[in-house]
């Protein structure tokens, strides 16, 4: 095992593994990450914690890691290289470590444009694939990325993103070949909603054999309203919501969209369970953690599997 | 060439309040080719100053001059007999202009009159764009042409992000992707094999982040 985590261990089991994720309040309250966790507790296998999505400052990644540790929950500490240079990134990452966090997601980050600072300075010292090398180098070889030996490894399970949707599409799987050259030990898409686009994705990724290489965790978020719809598809760049999708939920009344939307997104669930190459689901409920449960379970993936480390293949 | 823009008067304006009596600056270098700081330039800048001095009751006296460049010692001498009659100097040259007047002119205030933009091209007719940072570790022989760090809003050197839609950056409508426009130019000279492999961690040392540099040439010394 790299890591020893559970959604390692799940994963290696073979076992369909589930992940969610959590955004920390904008403010120092724990009860908000606490209030958030016991949804996300029992439903998945590890849950991740933003690190300053849309560069909206928020309580940090690691802090909200360690309260839904507190929870009963295994934590994902999402990593962006926006806001720290090298020597901000490897000092966290020992920390992480030190403090028992054993699933990394490395990130470019959001342009600080779209958050409340447009005015910070953006660091991008280095990108997110050089991230994944240099968690890997301190992980597997013990030195820092300068060469220098480290006082205790950090130990991590590898994890990185990407988007089939974005474009130029024919980039976009060679761009996920670098991410497991650089030791991503598994990826969480996008959100999914043109699955024409993403078959098309996972063929490409399939015949470099990227499947085998790194477990792909395909992402999905329930949508609550048509409008939330509309809005996601025009507004947020590189997301692609076919109109079909929007006509389903259009179809139905308005007090009954958001049901239609946990419906649609239990359908896909068990859609993406059944592609080839597909080793779990992410699922982002955005603020609408509440429906983690319902939505898991209804796509027949409860109750989680324990696997302890002697079950999983080596 | 470097860029700029002018600043609003009024902020030139509050910036020349105490003085009676000024030097207006121009450049004929780059300010020159970009409009911002040539000897017509100073000429309309100088015009607008006066009046509107005058119009507030207190004239000022302007000497107009445009150099042939404020960055080079030998073309700054002239000015060293008549700068002390004057109380402050207002150049409209780039940053590197004003500070390099500042050194040579100890006792005179210097006063910047545009704010220096980037290192850019003339794309049309009153449109400049930015294409290098002077990061002083070249790798356009790699991205075909195409710079990652000036023109990728997150300097990414494995772009694009996923926020890369339709050749345009998430930033704004009116950027362009800097990773889609390498990746067609890759494609357009057959060299997309470089896309695909990884890169090492770019050393800043020889961009600003090392401190401010200095080239010396031993062989024109």
């Amino acid at each position: 095992m790299k890591s020893g985590s559970n959604l390692e261990r799940v994963l290696a089991a073979g076992q369909f593994a589930v992940t969610a994720e959590c955004g920390p309040p904008r403010g120092a309250d724990p009860e908000k990450v606490l209030k958030k966790a016991e949804f996300v507790k029992g439903n998945v296998d590890a849950c991740n914690v933003t690190d300053n999505q849309t560069s909206v400052v928020r309580m940090s990644s690691l802090a909200g890691c360690l309260l839904v540790r507190q929870s009963g929950t295994e934590p994902l500490l999402q990593m962006v290289v926006r806001d720290r240079n090298r020597i901000a990134l490897q000092s966290d990452l020992l920390g992480a470590s030190a403090l028992g966090v054993r699933n990394l997601l490395c990130l470019s980050g959001d342009h600080q444009k779209f958050g409340d600072d447009p005015q910070a300075k953006n660091v991008f010292d280095i990108d997110s694939i050089q991230l994944i090398h240099l968690v890997k180098t301190m992980r597997d070889d013990g030195v820092f990325p300068s060469g220098e030996k480290l006082d205790g490894a950090p130990k991590f399970f590898i994890g990185c993103a990407v988007n089939p949707f974005a474009d130029p599409f024919e980039i976009r799987v060679p761009r996920f070949k670098l991410k497991a050259d650089a030791g991503a030990d598994f990826v969480q898409t996008q959100c999914i909603y043109n699955m024409d686009t993403f078959t098309r994705y996972m063929e490409e990724a399939k015949k470099m054999g990227l499947h085998e290489r790194v477990k792909i965790l395909a992402g999905v978020t329930p949508l609550k309203s048509v409008g939330m719809a509309k809005f996601m598809n025009k507004m947020v760049a590189g997301i692609d919501i076919p109109e079909p999708v929007i006509k389903r939920l259009a179809d139905e009344p308005k007090e009954k969209q958001a049901a239609k939307g946990i419906e649609m997104c239990i359908e896909q669930i068990q859609q993406l369970k059944e592609m080839e190459g597909i080793a779990g689901v992410h699922v982002m409920a955005i603020e609408w953690e509440e429906k983690l449960n319902e939505i898991i379970g209804g796509a027949g993936l409860l109750p989680r599997p324990v696997v302890d480390e002697g079950e999983t293949e080596r | 060439m470097i860029t700029g823009t002018p600043k609003p008067i009024e902020e030139i304006l509050e910036m020349i309040e105490p003085y009676e009596k000024i030097i207006v600056a121009g450049c004929f270098g780059c300010v020159t080719v970009c409009r911002v700081g040539g000897e017509k330039e100073v000429q309309v800048l100088a015009s607008t100053l006066r009046l509107a001095r005058e119009a507030g009751g207190r004239p000022l006296e302007i000497r107009e001059v445009c150099l042939e460049r404020q960055c080079d010692p030998e073309y700054l001498d002239p000015m060293r007999p008549y700068v002390e009659d004057y109380q402050a100097v207002l150049s409209i040259a780039c940053g590197a202009g004003i500070q390099f007047m500042a050194e040579k002119f100890a006792r005179t205030p210097l006063l910047p009159g545009i704010n220096t933009g980037f290192l850019g091209v003339t794309e049309r007719q009153g449109e400049w764009a930015e294409r290098c940072q002077g990061c002083g570790d070249c790798v356009l022989h790699l991205t075909g042409g195409i710079c990652p760090v000036t023109r990728c809003a997150k300097s990414l050197f494995h772009g694009p992000c996923g926020g890369s839609v339709g050749g345009i950056c998430e930033v704004s409508r009116d950027v362009p992707c800097g990773w889609q426009l390498i990746i067609d130019r890759l494609k357009a000279l057959d060299q997309l094999e470089n896309y695909g492999k990884l890169k090492p961690y770019k050393g800043w040392s020889s961009a600003r982040d090392g401190g401010p540099r200095r080239i010396i040439r031993e062989d024109m010394i």
